[in-house]
């Protein structure tokens, strides 16, 4: 790892602050990310401003279907938060899927979503959720957030607080995983909410997160895996590495839409 | 450089540190606490957990000042004097380790996961939670035999404290 200067920041104001005094500075959540790329010289950034200690960025707020997660709050937090398996277990049940429980206890929905890796689970959950990603800034959807391979729609500096987003009637997650690094390396979120039904699929686009449109319209028909019937998936814009070609992704995100509806069943 | 101070095995602890150096280093280099192992450069063998405000993490994707201000506490610091922990008991019990090299963080983790899990615990749990742990050499089939017993030897100890308590 290349010298670094880390600073602890109290607030969401103190840590914008920080971010602006430092040369070429990132911010730090959980670490499970930036820190691994640091060590292998992938990531070189001047300053740390640590999140990790800001208050007003932990937390899971539910009322009534209204969700409200802080963007400090660890996967293994949103794992077992009780109020948030009532109302949307699809969430849950992908927060508890993401590597391990050592890489839970750390990493949190916020570094996740600003990260952005093209196999990243909460980015499906966030499109398929219509959810609302929260900066210090402003509020975007998530729609316009993933912008592509580790882009979003964060300008420099900018601090993701929390996502929101109306817990839907139903949702599934499944996801196939990368046996060595347990990402997906297909992942498919399906909910059906007041506005319809959407399918985002992680882990397999060549542009990251996208929405299966097809997908999406025969769920709206008829909610049911056996609706999926017949659609073809194109291999044509799947990534393609020394994991799985992309024909075999186009063939998992069918198979991971089909159980992803089945779960959303149950 | 910073200076960070943190409670190690109960012990407070200081010291004068680079921002980059990894908490695993720390604890190797500066206390001399060469128990928690590192196994690999990609977070993902988990030869390396502690346990930092209570919680199982990789000391390798931690730097010291991240911890400083935390209570840390390392394979060091689980036995009671010359009495194992229940889990290393279990572990020299039912030979859950050959080279020794991974055995470190599967205590931790193991100890942690029962932490977690006091309605006990099953083989596909026990196999699910130790996604971050890698063995080269048992085929971890008896690292689970020792995970379950210690679980089980834990929360019967657990009961008859209960129900010395009431
Ligand atoms: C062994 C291993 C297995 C993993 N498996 C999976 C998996 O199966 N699925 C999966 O989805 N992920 C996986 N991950 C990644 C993990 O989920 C990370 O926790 C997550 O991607 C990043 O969150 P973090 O809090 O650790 O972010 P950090 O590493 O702290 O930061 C990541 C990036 O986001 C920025 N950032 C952090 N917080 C904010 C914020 N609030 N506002 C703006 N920018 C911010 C940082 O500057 C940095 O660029 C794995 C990681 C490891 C080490
Ligand atoms: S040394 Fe920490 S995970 Fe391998
Ligand atoms: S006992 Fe040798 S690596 Fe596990």
């Amino acid at each position: 790892m290349y010298s670094v200067s880390y600073h602890r920041a109290s607030s969401v104001a103190d840590a914008a602050k920080l971010i602006k005094k430092a040369g070429d500075g990132k911010y730090v959540s959980g670490g499970m990310t930036l820190i691994p790329a640091m060590k292998l010289r992938l990531a070189a950034p001047t300053d740390l401003v640590d999140l990790r200690h800001v208050p007003e960025l932990k937390g899971i707020k539910v009322s009534g279907k209204a969700v409200t997660i802080g963007a400090g709050t660890t996967h293994a937090e949103v794992a077992a938060n009780e109020k948030l398996k009532a109302v949307c277990p699809a969430l849950s049940h992908l927060a508890s899927m993401i590597g391990d429980p050592h890489v839970r206890h750390m990493g949190t929905i916020g570094g996740s979503i600003a990260n952005n890796d093209p196999a990243a689970d909460y980015p499906a959950a966030m499109l398929a959720l219509g959810a609302t990603i929260v900066t210090n800034k402003r509020e975007i959807a998530a729609e316009k957030f993933f912008t592509g391979l580790f882009e979003t729609a964060l300008k420099d500096g900018e601090i993701v607080t929390a996502v929101r987003f109306t817990a839907p009637a139903r949702a599934g997650y499944e996801k196939f995983r990368n046996p060595a690094s347990r990402y997906a390396m297909t992942g498919v979120f399906v909910a059906k909410g007041r506005d319809g039904v959407r399918v985002a699929v992680t882990g397999a686009g060549d542009d990251g997160v996208f929405r299966a449109r097809d997908m999406e319209a025969a769920l709206a028909k008829r909610f049911d895996a056996a609706a999926l019937d017949g659609i073809k998936v194109s291999p044509a814009n799947m990534m393609s590495d020394i994991h799985a070609s992309a024909e075999y992704r186009a063939n998992l995100v069918a198979v991971m839409a089909r159980r992803a509806v089945a779960r959303a069943n149950q | 450089m910073s200076d960070v101070s943190m409670v190690v095995n109960g012990r407070t602890v200081s010291g004068s540190v680079e921002d980059r150096t990894l908490l695993v280093h720390f604890l190797r280099e500066n206390l001399g606490l060469t128990g928690t192992h590192v196994g690999c450069d990609t977070s993902q063998c988990g030869a390396c957990v502690v346990h930092v405000d209570g919680k199982a993490v990789k000391s390798c994707t931690m730097l010291a000042v991240q911890a400083s201000g935390s209570t840390v506490v390392t394979i060091e610091g689980l036995a009671n004097g010359a009495d194992l922990h229940p889990v290393q008991a279990a572990f020299k019990e039912h030979h859950g380790l050959q080279c020794g090299f991974c055995t470190p963080g599967m205590i931790m983790s193991a100890t942690d996961m029962i932490r977690r899990h006091p309605e006990g615990l099953d083989e596909a749990t026990v196999r699910a939670e130790l996604d971050g742990n890698i063995c080269r050499c048992t085929g971890y089939h008896n690292i689970v035999k020792a995970i379950l017993a210690a679980s089980e030897a834990m929360g019967k100890a657990g009961k008859g404290k209960a129900k010395r308590a009431a």
